[in-house]
């Protein structure tokens, strides 16, 4: 039974003959699909289980009667839905059937060029495989092949060979209907019909490289393994995407040590078939010239040395211990390692000095998650299911796209209402008819079935989380936290945050530290309320902290002043990341760690679902954060025996979950902003998909396709300052500036929105802040 | 008494046929009132129990066609023309509408009303300006007038019209095609099921009909089903327009009630050019199988030319005689297909694109006989195969032609090409003066 | 080129016509070709904003129909019928006549920008072979000799009148506003019905 089928519980079912064999299906079933379950194979190309159907290629005609009466002509068998008394004859038991097959199969080919040997998808190609199985030997085609001008570029990186092109109408029907996207069209007709975009506008979706992967002949491909291999080369390793919450599914394809490219893996549950841009070509960070090779250590000359293992090991365990330190893990950490740093601060620090959040992020946001425990209770299930989804301070989007996949879906499908809780009417926002409020106090018409997702930038609205929880104890609706990254829901299970120990333990709770110490084998442990990020780094600036510890952490991502409160005082910096950083360029020991695809674990989703995955780069000799912090916990005398991640699952695993009291929900008052006046605004913004994040360093045909920076402003705005689109604008504050083209768009008169983290807009870095602090803003 | 029965084309020949006056001279728009009188149902009834069928090709029963909206479903409704008349030969709808554009509106109105729609379309092809004016003008004439917009009649019936002009796509005569072109889309034909009745424009209720078969409906309220069934043949009722042209002397439209054949409309139109015979013909457009002078006989309605082996269409009788290459005249249908091919469908796209490259190498006399076979097996491989009715269409002069002239696709192969002189085949070659 | 506050209020009320607007993108199309003769890239921005659909829907709908035109045409577009039966009766004749008269070939422009020629599909007047269509208007029962003049009157500015329309041959980008569904005025002038259109009533006038 497929999961789609699972949540109908009283469906019709229909039983209908294929080729003499009898097969039960629900009600709707397309007969294309009811003869796969007999493990009948009926050739096709424009037919895929996600799409609407088009009918379009005719290769999967069939014959079929319904009641002793039969269709005069053969039908398409994936536009037809099976009936009561239906008998279906397919190529096998057809010879009308199996005739037509192999003449729409050689109408196919008469236009199709015989690059087979130079086609990317040669060799994986259903086209070249459907000839085999389902057409003539030999084409009675004695003509000219239609031609056309090869490549195009319908954006940076994904190309067209037109000439290839079977005008399935697979990748237009995903751009509209899957990524509400319509950038790319079907132009012309007849014979001269042709995928296109309009050209000047070229095709920027976020999901654009999934026309790539469900494209069934070479058509269309990507620029960043356009030529680089044959299929067969490759070794294939399922594998999970370390890029968001989201928790996709995916194939890692490597050649020789080298990831050649991933492609959306399959997950009815989460990712359907899908995946983003980001995840599928954001990966070549790991082969980046600014890869660590080995570990180094600081010498007396201030510079950084190549050192061996057991010397920078040394260094780093003389330099932590016995002394005060805390750990700043990041947030793409899997399960596993957040597992490790949160066991080796508690074990090997004696500290609750740990924080996985390297961003903006607040107390009321510790107090929320501690509040909430480890029982997420909320699935994309309930998403498709639900009656409202409410998005605070979350843009799908941007931050998590697969959530904003099956938004999309359920919008299209069924008119899903959806409230975004902000001052700006995002073009995801706009995709799904959201309704804009922004006054959490305004939002009303929720249900049990409704779900309130709340994402990580409502640490940044003082008493958001409190009004977030409240109003679903008022409503009885759900609340899913979507974090933009994907180790941080992982995090919080670990523990790998001040107030928490793993499995969801209050650190307060007595008998939580008392679980943990037994299984641990420690007397005890640390029962200080741990610093946060924030405090961590204060600490650290202000000699309070003697030694950090230091994940896959950019200290720009938090604040302006991080880097320097790190540099400006004595403390001892270990730094564990895979490339160099502004944390490595000052740290006293760095260590090399793997990345995903040069290890295995696993990443909880926003669900909490766990997304395991396998070393993909089998002969990869790096190790992973938790390696190294258990060689390390040796070191210093205080092992925390963690010798393989499946070591650390287990041990994680058989901890559990907490089942005494939970931490009290936030109670925090909401700020009252002072409202701006004259060229005064309040500043919002995110971070878009594709941005200037570390892990898209290395691909720039990823980079080509991100939006660029501009001001977002309201029409009336606009026309105050007498701006028009593109007009340049300039958005300051005491510490900097921005300067970019004005959009107007629909955004409140008193906020002005620009990206967090794009070429020319990084806030942090230029303004000081990141959001809901009064900026000026003015022509420039 | 005459053969012939002029109703749609009766004062064609006034100076103002076309205007209000000129129509309401005659009893125009007194159906309304009648229909307006009767409750929508007996309105369908009555469509429904006369007879009339499909004038655009299909000959569906226009009354059932009706009776298939569903009634009191609290959604909207739509009436939507099919003006697209672009099937070749065919050259009635937009004389039609040139000469009396009322008696569609006066019809839209009752079908409207009866079908319990508030909104029509006339979905007209953009290449014809002049009957674009025309309809243009009679629909703001009739505004004007209270025949259309709210409360027509003061009856309590509302219908607002309008004129939807099209931009040259021959499948926008595919009524779901029509349906998408005129939501704003490629004219590409949809799905079915599930049927415009159900959900056409929009995703509403539609009913798509001919102009004629619309524009036949005022004289029916009017007259009476007695009157409509006294003309034609047993299931093919009414009278109805058929196109003569070609190599006729006196090419044109003729009204006459179904079932008349070739013969009697020849004998009408004064018979094939002189001094020629007829070598074959269309009996409606060229997406039926031709005919040839052994068919002159068959009774043009729905029954007889379907029993003869072809279909009555849209009854565009185009006449070809002897100094025709109908290798020549199939080669152009086929490049027309290609043309009009959407392109959404392999069979169609692909296949019309082949056909040209083979009947242009067979009319050059490139290739063995038994690349005539090849054809047909190619042509039976795309008819039947396509998404819609388009590529059938492209295979019926193939198909037919090498059924009656098999022997002269032969000739332009032993004889290295084409064995005709076109000039003798033009207009000029008759008048003599090029 | 920006359109004119005037011009926008025009494509307003084209969107008013409609239920939903979308469907208001062919008599835009027929608009943008009345003030710029073809479909620009400014025409196609403009349709796409008013209507909120990407450029690209609304370029997937424009290279659809044959009569919106991605370059300019003449002044006076000829369309000379070339399917089956007009090419018989004379055709295929005057097009490869006409062509050779003005040095053009099919779907191109002389340089006087005055006259383009394009082979069409039957346009429903086929008892009026052979027929011709300039600027979308009726031209019937034409021979070769007929069309040279034709196009050699339209290239001098005085092109002679339609059989079946108006007194005066409307220019391109006129006919093309009446295509965008705005009245020009002159349904009143013409005859109701041309003579081959007439067989049948006459014939059954005379008893027949």
């Amino acid at each position: 039974m497929t999961p789609e089928n699972a949540v109908m519980t009283d469906v019709e079912m229909v039983t209908v003959v294929i080729d003499g064999f009898d097969v039960t299906v629900p009600k709707g079933t397309l007969v294309i699909r009811a003869a796969e379950k007999l493990g009948i194979q009926i050739p096709r190309f424009c037919d895929h289980p996600l799409l609407s159907p088009a009918g379009a290629c005719r290769q999967c005609l069939v014959d079929i009667e319904i009641n002793g009466r039969a269709f005069p002509k053969p039908q398409a068998s994936c536009t037809i839905p099976v009936e009561n008394g239906m008998i279906v004859k397919t190529q096998l038991t057809s010879e009308v059937a199996d005739k037509a097959q192999k003449g729409i199969m050689e109408l196919l080919l008469i236009n199709h060029p015989l690059d087979c040997p130079v086609c990317d998808k040669g060799g994986e190609c259903p086209l070249q495989n459907q000839a085999m199985s389902n057409g003539r030997s030999e084409s009675r085609y004695e003509g000219v092949k239609r031609t056309f001008e090869k490549p195009v570029s319908i954006s940076s990186q994904v190309l067209l060979d037109r000439e290839r092109c079977v005008l399935c109408a697979r990748c237009t029907r995903f751009s509209e209907e899957i990524a509400g996207d319509p950038f790319i069209t079907l132009n012309e007709r007849g014979a001269l019909q042709q995928v296109g975009i309009y050209e000047k506008d070229p095709f920027l979706s976020y999901f654009s490289g999934n026309t790539v992967q469900i494209c069934p002949v070479g058509a269309l491909t990507g620029a960043s393994y356009r030529f680089r291999s044959r299929p067969f080369d490759l070794v294939s390793t399922p594998s999970a995407c370390e890029h968001c919450a989201s928790g996709c599914s995916m194939r890692t394809d490597v050649r020789r040590g080298k990831t050649l490219r991933r492609l959306a893996g399959e997950d009815a549950e989460v990712n359907e078939e899908w995946n983003c841009d980001k995840g599928r070509w954001a990966f070549k960070y790991i082969s980046s010239k600014e890869r660590i090779a080995g570990p180094m250590v600081r010498g007396e000359d201030g510079e950084l040395h190549e050192a061996s293992w057991p010397q920078a090991l040394a260094r780093a365990a003389a330099g932590l211990k016995g002394k005060r330190a805390g750990v700043l893990v990041g947030g793409r950490s899997t399960v596993e390692d957040a597992y490790a740093y949160a066991k080796f601060a508690r074990v090997a620090l004696n500290t609750n000095d740990i924080d996985f959040r390297s961003r903006l992020h607040s107390d009321e946001e510790a107090v929320f998650l501690a509040s909430r425990g480890v029982n997420f209770n909320v699935s994309y299930r309930d998403l498709d299911k639900a009656d409202h989804v409410v998005l605070v301070d979350f843009e799908p989007e941007d931050e998590s796209p697969i959530v904003f996949l099956r938004l999309y879906k359920q919008v299209r499908k069924r008119g899903l209402k959806v409230t975004t809780l902000s001052p700006v009417l995002s073009r995801g926002s706009e995709k799904l008819g959201a309704a804009i409020v922004e006054d959490i106090a305004s939002i009303s018409g929720l249900s049990e079935k409704s779900v309130i997702v709340v994402g990580e930038r409502a640490a940044e609205v003082i008493g958001q989380f409190t009004s977030v929880v409240k109003l679903a104890q008022s409503t009885k609706a759900k609340v899913a936290w979507i974090p933009r990254r994907a180790g941080e829901v992982g995090a919080v299970v670990a523990g790998a945050i001040g107030n928490l120990l793993p499995g969801g333990r209050p650190v307060a709770d007595p008998a939580a530290r008392v679980d943990i110490a037994s299984v641990w084998g420690v007397e005890s442990l640390p029962a200080a309320h741990g610093k946060a990020t924030w405090e961590i780094l204060e600490a650290a600036g202000d000699g309070r902290l003697d030694a950090v510890v230091i994940g896959g952490v950019d200290p720009l991502d938090i604040s302006s002043e991080a880097l320097g409160q790190l540099l400006g005082a004595s403390t001892f910096v270990l730094s564990l990341e895979i490339s160099h950083s502004a944390i490595t360029a000052i740290a006293d020991v760095v260590l090399p760690v793997a990345a995903v695809s040069e290890k295995s674990g696993s990443f909880l989703n926003w669900e909490g679902r766990p997304r395991f995955f396998e070393k993909a780069i089998a002969d990869s000799l790096t190790r992973s954060d938790l390696r190294i912090l258990s060689m390390l916990a040796d070191e210093m005398g205080t092992p925390i025996n963690l010798p393989s991640s499946q070591a650390a699952a287990k041990e994680l695993q058989s901890i559990g979950e907490w089942d005494g009291a939970k931490a009290d929900a936030p109670s925090v008052s909401p700020a009252t902003l002072t409202a701006p006046s004259g060229d005064q605004a309040i500043l919002h913004s995110w971070r878009q998909l594709l941005d200037l994040g570390t892990l898209q360093n290395g691909e720039p045909n990823l980079a080509g396709t991100a939006r660029a920076a501009h001001v977002l402003i309201s029409a009336n705005r606009a026309k105050s300052l007498g701006l028009s689109n593109g007009d340049l604008v300039k958005v300051s504050t005491a510490r900097g500036s921005i300067t970019a083209p004005a959009q107007i768009g629909k955004i409140s008169d008193s906020a002005i929105w620009v990206p967090r983290n794009s070429i020319g807009s990084q806030c942090i870095a230029n303004l000081g802040a990141a959001s809901g602090l009064v900026v000026t803003v003015v022509k420039a | 008494m005459s053969k012939l029965s002029p109703v749609l084309s009766a004062h064609w020949d006034e100076a103002d046929s076309f205007t209000l006056e000129g129509y309401k001279r005659h009893g125009g728009y007194n159906a309304v009132s009648k229909a307006l009188a009767m409750t929508p149902d007996e309105v369908i009834a009555l469509v429904k129990d006369s007879g009339l069928r499909g004038r655009g090709g299909a000959g569906f029963p226009t009354g059932m066609k009706w009776s298939f909206i569903p009634q009191g479903d609290n959604k909207a409704h739509y009436l939507v023309v099919n003006a697209d008349e672009s099937e070749p030969g065919t050259c009635k709808d937009m004389p039609l509408l040139m000469a009396n554009p009322h008696v569609l509106i006066e019809g839209m109105i009752i079908a409207s009303y009866a079908i319990r729609a508030n909104y029509a379309f006339i979905y007209i092809r953009g290449e014809v300006v002049h009957v674009v004016r025309r309809v243009q003008q009679a629909i703001a004439d009739a505004y004007a007038a209270g025949l259309l917009g709210k409360n027509i009649g003061g009856k309590g019936f509302d219908l607002e019209l309008v004129l939807h002009i099209g931009a040259g796509a021959y499948i926008c005569g595919e009524e779901t095609a029509l349906l998408d072109s005129l939501e704003g889309f490629r004219g590409q034909p949809r799905l079915r099921p599930p049927f415009p009745a159900i959900a056409g424009l929009y995703a509403l209720p539609t009913v798509v009909n001919n102009v004629e078969s619309i524009a036949s409906v005022p004289a029916i309220i009017e007259h009476g089903n007695e009157w409509f069934q006294a003309m034609g043949t047993e299931k093919s009722k009414g009278f109805t327009l058929y196109s003569l042209s070609g190599h006729v002397k006196n090419p044109g439209q003729i009204e006459a009630p179904l079932g008349i054949t070739l013969r009697e409309l020849l004998e009408l139109a004064g018979g094939v050019r002189s001094g020629h015979t007829l070598k074959f013909w269309t009996p409606g457009g060229s997406s039926t199988p031709l005919f040839t002078a052994e068919h002159l006989d068959v009774p043009l309605d729905y029954e007889g030319v379907a029993a003869a082996g072809s279909m009555l269409g849209t009854k565009a009788l185009q006449i070809f005689d002897e100094t025709t290459c109908v290798v020549r005249a199939v080669l152009r249908w086929t490049e027309f297909y290609k043309h009009e091919s959407c392109g959404k469908c392999t069979p169609c796209r692909e296949g019309t694109w082949w056909l040209v490259q083979i009947i242009r190498d067979l009319e050059a006399g490139k290739g063995t006989p038994a690349d005539l076979d090849k054809l047909i097996d190619i042509t039976n491989n795309i008819a039947g195969r396509s998404f819609c009715a388009l590529a059938d269409g492209a295979a019926s002069p193939i198909i037919s032609s090498i059924k009656y002239f098999r022997a002269e696709y032969e000739a332009h192969l032993t004889h290295g090409g084409c064995p005709f002189d076109p000039i003798a085949s033009t207009i000029f070659a008759t008048v003599g003066q090029p | 080129m920006s359109y004119s506050p005037e011009q926008i209020s025009i494509m307003d009320s084209i969107i008013a016509r409609y239920p939903r607007k979308r469907s208001a993108i062919m008599p835009l199309l027929h608009f943008v070709q009345s003030i710029s003769g073809f479909v620009t890239p400014e025409g196609i921005e403009k349709i796409a904003e008013l209507l909120e659909l990407s450029t690209a829907e609304v370029t997937a709908v424009s290279t659809f129909y044959t009569q919106y035109k991605p370059e300019p045409v003449g002044e006076y577009h000829v369309g000379i019928c070339t399917n089956t039966l007009c090419a018989v009766m004379g055709g295929d004749a005057i097009f490869d006549a006409v062509s050779e008269h003005l040095g053009i070939a099919n779907d191109e422009t002389t340089k006087d920008g005055k006259v383009s020629l394009e082979r069409i599909e039957c346009n429903a007047a086929c008892d009026y072979a052979p027929v011709v269509m300039v600027n979308w208007e009726f031209f019937d029962n034409q021979t070769i000799q007929s069309v040279k003049d034709l196009v050699d009157g339209a290239r001098t500015g005085n092109p002679p009148a339609p059989t079946r329309g108006p007194k005066t041959l409307r220019t391109w980008k006129e006919n093309s506003a009446v295509l965008a569904g705005l009245s020009d005025g002159l349904a009143g002038e013409g005859p109701s019905a041309g003579h081959a259109s007439l067989l049948g009533l006459n014939l059954s006038k005379e008893g027949k």
